[in-house]
């Protein structure tokens, strides 16, 4: 893993404009992502972890412009994503692929295996049409899937297959930065298995950079590189895994690690610290920083100032004004 | 505290349980025997399609039948089999001794209705109690399942609370009862975040402690499992193959596809540091051509002949301890520490 950045992303934003409950004229703000800055760098895997709710998967999205962005700005090797016309966005498109949760909604049932993989060169008429058949064939092979199974349509497979072929869809250009958008959180915990060995396979063979979004802390810790946490529309605290893992700092990211469940019976703890309270709708987040009226450590000012993300020590960022002494 | 000594209340005696489908017989569940004791906590733990749920829907009868039918088996509460009750007999014991909650509470609500008011309903058809009285002890059991403002709260519509609140509800709909026998369990946080799941398993372990009630938890979550069992029995493709006190499902596993669950889970303690997990290879097989033997063969390394012949009797490996796999002592127990 170099240091090189492939991804940067400043002061991000991504609000929704939505109808507010109950109302027919006015409207209200969900500030999905709401001013988010990191990088991701060459060749390694970024674990992005949170509840429902809570901005990842929209801030995938815009990092790749499947969504435009509100505010600030993603340059993928220093080039503003946001600058391009649609043509040079197609060009761009081919270094950047994502793969998506539900293997059954995000495959056209109505088009045959062979057409959904090779679908984005025929986009960007790449190789004749043997060509393209041969590089299908072997994309089936590369991601476990039997390319005489090429001419059957999504349905025929198993949820674990269909993945499979969402993956290979992913490839087919050649990418360097793929967006794992939950991808193995609709699958059977023994198909998971399988699919994080061949994603992990996968990134070894041509060295790909993974941003990898769950809400499972258990996968999130066994893929990444470094991990990002974020809770309502900001990253609250981001570290290389080890880091992350053993000293995470901020209320939130314990939190997580408290609920998450224990490994073995013999883990079982009674009277856990966990936090009480749910999480709140990102329309109309809590004043200053969004986890106060959970956090058993908010102090007045946490009620009024959201904290900035702020290095605590090398490579290790938290939001929280406890952490960084200000209070 | 010694569940050997401690009274069954609940056994399910060989059942066989399929669907009719356009496609052919569907043997979803085949030759199932468990026992719930008093004060348990039993979880049936096994992916998609390996019958847990429809076993559990099998006791209070919620599989539709037809499709569904019962070839053989008995299901056994309190002394009664329930297989043999009326319609209106299992529908008193549903809202008295056997109580459910379910994966998604959103739809096992009903929206045009007030919370409280489905949980007053319950004691209004199954017990003597006026309107005033049972909303009385909606309230009471908001309280007891750690809603906030209970008395408000009961007046609300199941879409105006979150999904940690919803489940609180459906716990305290189950808890409506003179005296909650048993418990059912399907999947009640597969559908909610980490920190909600935590709360509401905190609930249901703290509410064990001052009711005595069994639990049947289903769960495809092995997190869950180590969380909350007392003892496990683990299901593939129809089929019971593992069965033991939870300590012993995790430490000491011996059918080949336990195993196999432990080492897919990325939080088993052997990975930190690995790169690759030891998965499974293959799929399910489909339920329909199957055929007698052991339903895991296919995907399993210390498959021989007799596996795809044959599925294997009851090998007793110590008195809380059973498993069926005709080659259990080739597998190699990695155990965990």
């Amino acid at each position: 893993m170099s240091n090189d950045k492939i991804i940067e992303v400043k002061d991000l934003k991504k609000h929704f404009r939505i109808k507010s409950e109950g109302a027919t004229e006015s409207t209200s703000l969900l500030k999905a992502v709401d001013g988010i800055t990191f990088d991701v760098l060459e060749g390694e895997i970024l674990g992005v972890v949170g509840e429902s709710g809570c901005g990842k998967s929209t801030m995938g999205k815009t990092v790749l412009r499947l969504y435009d962005k509100t505010e600030g700005e993603v340059l993928y090797r220093g080039e503003d994503l946001f600058a391009k016309s649609e043509v040079q966005m197609k060009e761009m498109t081919r270094k950047m692929q994502m793969i998506f949760q539900d293997p059954y909604s995000s495959l056209n049932p109505r088009k045959k295996v062979a057409k959904i993989i090779g679908q984005s060169l025929d986009i960007h008429k790449i190789g004749t049409s043997a060509e393209r058949l041969d590089r299908v064939k072997y994309l089936m092979e590369e991601v476990g899937l039997n390319p005489k199974f090429r001419s059957r349509y999504p349905h025929q497979f198993s949820g674990g297959q269909r993945q499979r072929i969402g993956i290979a869809r992913s490839l087919a250009l050649q990418p360097e930065f793929i967006v794992c958008d939950e991808a193995v959180s609709a699958l059977d915990v023994s198909v998971q298995a399988q699919i994080l060995n061949l994603l992990l396979d996968l990134q070894e063979r041509h060295s790909f950079t993974y941003m990898f979004i769950a809400h499972d802390l258990g996968v999130v810790e066994f893929i990444s590189t470094r991990i990002l946490v974020m809770y309502l529309g900001r990253i609250v605290e981001i570290a290389t895994k080890e880091e992350l893992v053993n000293r995470h700092v901020h209320p939130y990211t314990k939190a997580l690690f408290i609920a998450s469940p224990v490994v073995s019976p013999r883990d079982r703890k009674e009277g856990k610290h966990l936090f009480q309270g749910d999480v709140p709708s990102p329309i109309n987040p809590p004043s200053g920083c969004h986890f106060h009226p959970r956090c058993p450590y908010a102090v007045e000012k946490c009620k009024h100032a959201y904290p900035p993300l702020k290095e605590i020590s090398p490579g290790h960022s938290a939001a929280c004004w406890v952490v960084q002494n200000d209070i | 505290m010694n569940q050997h000594e401690k009274e069954t209340l609940l056994s399910i005696e060989d059942l066989n349980f399929s669907f009719t489908t356009q496609r052919g017989i569907v043997r979803a569940v085949r030759d199932l025997s468990i026992n719930i004791k008093k004060g348990e906590t039993l979880t049936l733990v096994g992916e998609s399609g390996c019958g847990k749920s429809v076993t559990a829907h099998a006791i209070n009868q919620l599989n539709p039948m037809p499709p569904g039918h019962v070839d053989s088996g008995k299901i056994v509460f309190n002394g009664t089999d329930l297989l043999t009750l009326k319609k209106s007999e299992i529908e008193a014991l549903r809202g008295t001794q056997i109580s459910m909650i379910f994966q998604e509470p959103m739809t096992a609500l009903n929206p045009v209705f007030t919370v409280g008011s489905q949980i007053a309903d319950v004691f209004l058809t199954h017990q003597d109690m006026t309107k005033q009285e049972a909303m009385e002890k909606a309230v009471e059991l908001f309280r007891l399942v750690k809603i906030p403002a209970p008395e408000r709260r009961v007046h609300s519509y199941p879409h105006q609370l979150s999904g940690g609140m919803r489940q609180r509800a459906m716990i305290a709909m189950a808890l409506a009862s003179p005296n909650p026998g048993l418990m059912i369990a399907d999947e009640p946080t597969t559908a909610l975040d980490v920190t909600i799941q935590a709360q509401i398993l905190d609930l249901l372990q703290d509410l064990k402690q001052h009711i005595e009630m069994s639990i049947l938890l289903i769960t495809h979550d092995m997190g869950v499992v180590a969380e909350m069992a007392d003892r496990v029995v683990v299901m593939y493709a129809g089929r019971k193959v593992e069965e033991a006190d939870a300590d012993s499902i995790f430490h000491n596993p011996h059918h080949p596809y336990t195993l196999g669950l432990l080492n897919s889970l990325p939080s088993n303690k052997k990975y930190k540091g690995a790169r690759r997990l030891e998965a499974i290879d293959g799929t399910v097989p489909d339920l329909l051509t199957i055929g007698e033997g052991c339903p895991f063969a296919n995907r399993c390394v210390y498959q021989t002949g007799e596996c795809s012949r044959s599925f294997p009797k009851e090998t007793i490996i110590s008195e809380s301890h059973s498993v069926w796999c005709h080659n259990y002592q080739a597998v190699k127990t990695e155990n965990r520490q």
